[in-house]
């Protein structure tokens, strides 16, 4: 144990004992320390990550043979994902039930069974225990009790489904089938993405030393986008009056933003009065911006944030899903998974991981975001307590908050999901 | 052994320019058709091809500096390369296949420097009027979690 540790062990919980008060419901305001007290973050894993919540895994074509694997988390909660001798997915939580070791110390693979390192305690895809070592004793000695049943020893399971090749998992009895809680407002968006089979093509990690929370903030939050990546206004690339369209679902949890490629009917007056618009650069190579027509609507941009921490996107013809996986409440690691279709062709699979570029920690129009979370989190992790706000479009009409994406409704929105599963 | 001492020294300029923040060198020491990636191993090993940076020739490496110099915003930071066994793989009289490792120090607002990235290089070097050129260049490192952003190519 580090001194560090012991000193926290030693202050016990904080006054706020996890208990905060926002200063109102509509989720427009939100104290700071919701982002670093321990505590909340605590109370979060149980009333969130494990509460009635459906939490993604991994894509279904990243174990595509049965017996693969994948080491992963829900929350901050080790869990293992694995298909089956059936072909189904199971998941359990990745702690041997004899010492609580953890089971399954490699990220990816196949196997038939687990077997914890420790005692060679070892367990199927399904995560029922098979064998314990010496259980009937040496000689007959000192074995395992006669009543050990290896059925009530298996790991903790969780519950596992799948939508369009998305797989999910959750700790709760009580959360409503993965559809539902999808609702049907979002469906479409995801229909649209996973309409035909995906191919793999790996995955990049971000490591941000952030509350998860300002993440999803982040992704739900329009109003940065022009003014915080300025990579389309410096090429001269787009304009703040693009055709958007940003939903919620009616459960206050997730968001879909859309952002449809129109004509320009301002000739770039909309930048005029941002500092950072440059008006004579352009790309030596623009079809790193180039979208090539694979959906119906012409979108560029499709953004959708499914609660607690999953984040479907589609940029031009970059298509990904973003894990959140929180650490501690000032640290989470962000796992982009990049994929496109089976049928695509050798030219447009090289098209897609040239549009790579654009997204994740190196990406041209993103990799601000980590630095402003961070900042952030330096900004309110000490000083006198205070509360963040988001306000913009609160006295607009439905209508235009789905319209305008500089409308802070899905913010608030988030929110207010929030504050309801965790009862604040 | 002369071939060795031209290849250190192409590495050895490489690295230079990148330190000493010279980026609009950075994609002359390139092919114009020269590739250059970053790409975690964990993908490599998988052969998939998802990374962080993919530039497919000049142009795409020069509109990376263009971008890092008037689009992009992040705290200033340098890096400081630190390049070893530099591995010849094959060779024929125009064209070398090599291998060698990186270490780079990244150091934020000349205050902290930490281990950034470590990994190895796996080059096609090829040889041009002008010298010795990538026409490849992948850097493919094993510290998957990328710490809150890269900037700079390695
Ligand atoms: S802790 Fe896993 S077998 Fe003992
Ligand atoms: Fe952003």
């Amino acid at each position: 144990m580090q001194v560090g540790d012991r000193a926290n062990v030693d202050k016990g919980p904080s006054p706020s004992g996890g208990e905060v008060r926002f200063p109102g419901s509509d989720g427009s305001s939100v104290p700071f320390e919701v982002y670093s007290s321990k505590e909340i973050y605590d109370l979060e894993q149980e009333r969130i990550f494990r509460g009635p919540t459906w939490n993604y895994l991994a894509l279904e074509a990243e174990l595509p043979e049965p017996g693969d694997f994948k080491s992963t988390f829900v929350g901050d909660t080790p869990v293992v994902v694995t298909r089956t001798q059936e072909g189904e997915f199971a998941a359990w939580v990745n702690r041997c039930a004899h010492r609580g070791a953890i089971v399954c110390r490699e990220k990816r693979g196949n196997a038939k069974s687990h077997a914890c390192i420790y005692h060679q305690w070892s367990y199927n895809a399904h995560g029922d225990l098979e064998g314990v070592p010496f259980r009937r004793g040496v000689q007959g000695v000192a074995g395992m009790p006669e009543s050990f049943d290896l059925k009530q020893n298996g790991l903790r399971k969780l519950r596992v489904a799948s939508y369009k090749g998305l797989l999910f998992a959750s700790f709760s009895d009580e959360v409503a089938p993965l559809t539902d809680y999808l609702g049907e407002r979002m469906l479409p968006g995801i229909d649209r993405i996973f309409h035909k089979p995906i191919e793999f093509l790996g995955a990049t990690r971000q490591y941000i030393h952030g509350n998860w929370k300002l993440y999803m903030e982040n992704v739900r939050d329009g109003y940065h986008a022009s003014l915080l990546h300025t990579f389309h206004a410096t090429f001269n690339l787009v304009r703040s009056n693009q055709k958007a369209r940003v939903i919620g679902d009616t459960s206050d949890l997730h968001t879909c933003g859309d952002l449809f490629i129109t004509p320009d009917p301002s000739g770039a007056s909309d930048y005029k009065d941002i500092a950072t618009f440059k008006d004579k650069l352009s790309l030596e190579y623009p079809q790193i911006v180039e979208n090539r027509q694979e959906f119906e609507e012409l979108v560029a941009n499709h953004l959708q944030c499914i609660f607690p921490q999953l984040v479907i996107m589609q940029i031009q013809n970059v298509l990904a899903v973003r894990q959140v996986l929180p650490k501690a409440p000032d640290e989470f690691e962000l796992i982009f998974h990049f994929f496109g279709y089976a049928d695509d062709s050798p030219e447009m699979r090289r098209h897609r991981v040239t549009q790579m570029n654009l997204v994740g920690a190196a990406g041209l129009i993103s990799m601000e975001d980590g630095t402003a979370i961070e900042l952030v989190q330096d900004g309110i992790k000490s000083g006198p307590q205070g509360h963040s706000i988001a306000l913009m479009g609160l006295e607009a009409a439905e209508e235009d908050q789905e319209r305008v994406p500089m409308a802070e409704n899905h913010i608030r929105r988030f929110w207010r999901g929030y504050q309801r599963l965790m009862g604040f | 052994m002369k071939l060795h001492f031209e290849l250190t020294e192409l590495q050895t300029g490489y690295i230079a320019a990148i330190d000493d923040e010279r980026f609009e060198d950075w994609p002359n020491f390139f092919t114009p058709d020269g590739n250059y990636e970053i790409i975690p191993r964990e993908n490599f090993v998988q052969g998939l091809p998802a990374g962080l940076m993919h530039c497919f020739g000049q142009t795409m490496m020069r509109d990376r500096v263009v971008s890092m110099r008037e689009a992009n915003v992040y705290h200033a930071h340098t890096y400081r390369h630190f390049v070893s066994g530099l591995e010849i793989l094959s060779q024929t009289a125009d064209e070398v296949a090599t291998r060698s490792n990186y270490l780079v120090m990244r150091t934020v607002n000349e205050l902290n420097a930490d281990v950034f990235q470590v990994g190895r290089y796996e080059d096609i070097v090829v040889r041009t009027d002008a010298g010795w050129r990538y026409k490849s260049k992948r850097a493919i490192y094993e510290n998957a979690r990328v710490d809150t952003l890269l900037v700079i190519p390695v």
